[in-house]
């Protein structure tokens, strides 16, 4: 792993000077800012159960599905396509440290905007009075719980952005893959949840295999400030296997 | 383990993609310090050797060797001594070429100290270190990117550097430039090229490979090959006279000898002959003094004609061709030429 850290320099630059970073950074910031001002307004009008800083971050899976395949789809489909994949495996570097250095420079910019959205409550916070509102916006516990779960998942779905990516040439196919896999972890196991019992024969689609897979439920765990371990092994296991994938896929096809 | 004299080896390679051979039963080796030219038509199997070498692609069998290491078994120390430039010689468009090949040093495990100066010898060797170095790689001319490429792939000091195709798409001020800094090159590296101007293959390397349906079909020095598949020798003359009279003093010196061809200069009447032997001796001397002193013929020009590399390139594919059809029809697998 000696060449780990000149590969990931080499891929923050190269994220710093792709306009698609750009976009998927001003549009998730928007989309981000949208629904914070939208739950600060709920929180001002009605009374909630729920403090607002759950609220927005239960909206996480939009920005996410913006974020992350455009965030990725770049990574290693341009390479492949432009050729300097080649170029790059005929040095002593192995394909785990490219698909590695790819994922950390990915990942790094993905918790940077959504360490950017942490300015929304500060700034809320700030005009609306630290003393009223402060308490309620920057409410620690949930705050800090659904930056974990952000964190956490987004390992995953990152890994998975840079799996679509090692596949194919096209980074349209690539951002298109990403967005239906990560769509499909986060939405699919509710879809099937919802299809009711018929299915519970199998262990997996069991209440229990369920809900050990089902993201939403992680992310009330999260947010109530309940760090399981089993929510940590599946998405730290979870990255770790597409990761090792991405590496296989580069390893046979550079 | 590869023999001690040898920087590239390779044993026995074939690369199959399903059925389909790439390359069959491949094996060569390259001496320290030469320069070897691949040739071979479109699909001969250049560029899959060319990879196999570079640990880019695994062979289906057989072993190759680059500076004693098993391009398979030790990949990384294989690729610590190999240099390679792919054929399409691709680039990242947004870099500048300095920042590049630092880069690329890094990868290549330059000693940190050592980048700077390193970086500064492959582009002066390559004449990059002008207004080159701080242009940004998009926007430089092929025949700079061809450069850039070659000074990556020399960067490391690797004791084996693989050039695919280095000339391809140049324009002739910069194939004279490229032939130049191949020259440069020769005393640091053992080098392969390949390369569809045979020309260029004559004038840069010691000694050429031919490849053809995934074979190697012929080795060796230029001499070497044009004895094995060149068996005729030309002459050419240019004579003023009449073509019994010119028939009659050459079949005097050997009856082998046989007018080819002949063409007439309209603006002053003189012919331009091309006669054959298949005899090896040098004829040159005897012909030309009886064509000289024969009355009524003027001779004003003479020369024994060296066969080019496209002739023994064509003889070679050609020999190779029909002995995979002959083998194909017979129902029999093909011989193997050598």
């Amino acid at each position: 792993m000696k060449h780990l850290p000149t590969l990931f320099r080499h891929e923050l630059r190269v994220l710093l000077v792709a306009p698609s970073t750009y976009v998927a950074g001003v549009l998730a910031l928007f989309i981000m800012g949208f629904f914070y001002y939208y739950v600060v307004i709920e929180t001002a009008v009605r009374e909630q159960e729920t403090p607002p800083a759950e609220l927005f971050f239960s909206t996480f899976w939009i920005p996410v599905l913006l974020i992350v395949p455009m965030l990725t789809m770049k990574s290693i489909a341009e390479e492949r396509r432009l050729g300097t994949l080649q170029t790059l495996m005929t040095t002593p570097v192995t394909a785990a440290e490219v698909v590695l250095s790819k994922f950390l420079a990915a990942y790094t910019f993905y918790i940077l905007l959504w360490a950017c959205a942490g300015a929304y409550p500060l700034i809320a916070a700030t005009v609306l009075g630290r003393e009223t509102a402060g308490q309620v916006l920057l409410e620690p516990g949930s705050l800090l719980g659904g930056y974990a779960f952000v964190c956490l998942t987004g390992t995953l779905f990152v890994a998975v952005g840079i799996f679509s990516s090692s596949l194919t040439r096209s980074q349209l196919v690539a951002g298109m893959l990403s967005f239906s896999v990560i769509f499909l972890l986060i939405v699919g196991v509710l879809a099937v949840k919802a299809v009711g019992s018929n299915i519970e024969a199998l262990p997996l689609l069991s209440d229990d295999g369920l809900g050990y897979i089902q993201i939403f439920e992680h992310f009330e765990d999260f947010t109530r400030g309940v760090i399981d371990t089993r929510p940590v092994v599946y998405y730290l296991s979870g990255t770790l296997l597409v990761l090792g994938l991405s590496t296989l896929v580069v390893e046979s096809r550079a | 383990m590869a023999t001690a004299t040898s920087n590239i080896e390779a044993r026995s390679l074939s690369k199959y993609y399903g059925r389909q051979a790439a390359i069959k039963d491949l094996s060569f080796s390259i001496a320290k310090g030469e320069v070897v030219g691949f040739l071979g038509p479109n699909g001969a199997g250049k560029t899959t050797t060319m990879r196999i070498l570079a640990g880019l692609l695994p062979a289906t069998s057989g072993e190759a060797y680059v500076a004693g290491h098993s391009v398979a078994r030790d990949p990384s120390a294989a690729k610590r001594n190999i240099g390679y430039m792919p054929e399409q010689n691709p680039l990242p468009e947004d870099m500048r070429v300095a920042e590049y090949l630092r880069f690329r040093a890094r990868l290549k495990e330059v000693p940190r100290r050592e980048i700077r100066r390193r970086v500064g010898e492959a582009m002066e060797l390559c004449d990059l270190h002008r207004k080159a170095a701080r242009k940004i790689i998009g926007a430089l001319s092929k025949g700079f990117r061809q450069r850039v490429g070659i000074a990556d792939a020399i960067l490391g000091h690797p004791d084996v550097t693989i050039l695919d195709e280095p000339t391809i798409g140049l324009d002739p001020h910069q194939i004279i430039l490229m032939r130049k800094l191949i020259d440069r090159l020769r005393e640091r590296t053992t080098m392969i090229l390949s390369s569809h101007i045979l020309a260029e293959v004559e004038m840069s390397c010691d000694r050429v490979l031919i490849l053809s349906h995934g074979r190697l079909v012929a080795e060796g020095t230029h001499t070497a090959l044009r004895d094995e598949f060149i068996r005729n020798t030309r002459y050419r003359a240019e004579i003023f006279g009449g073509e019994s009279e010119v028939r009659a003093e050459i079949e005097a010196v050997s009856p082998d000898l046989q007018i080819v061809s002949r063409r007439t200069d309209p603006a002053d009447g003189f012919v331009t002959f091309e006669m054959e032997t298949p005899a090896r001796e040098n004829l040159s001397e005897p012909l030309l003094a009886r064509l000289h002193a024969a009355p009524g013929l003027r001779v004003r020009a003479f020369e024994r004609m060296n066969p080019r590399l496209e002739d023994i390139f064509l003889a070679a594919t050609q020999r190779s061709w029909e002995i995979e059809t002959e083998g194909d029809t017979n129902g029999h697998p093909p011989a193997r030429i050598r």
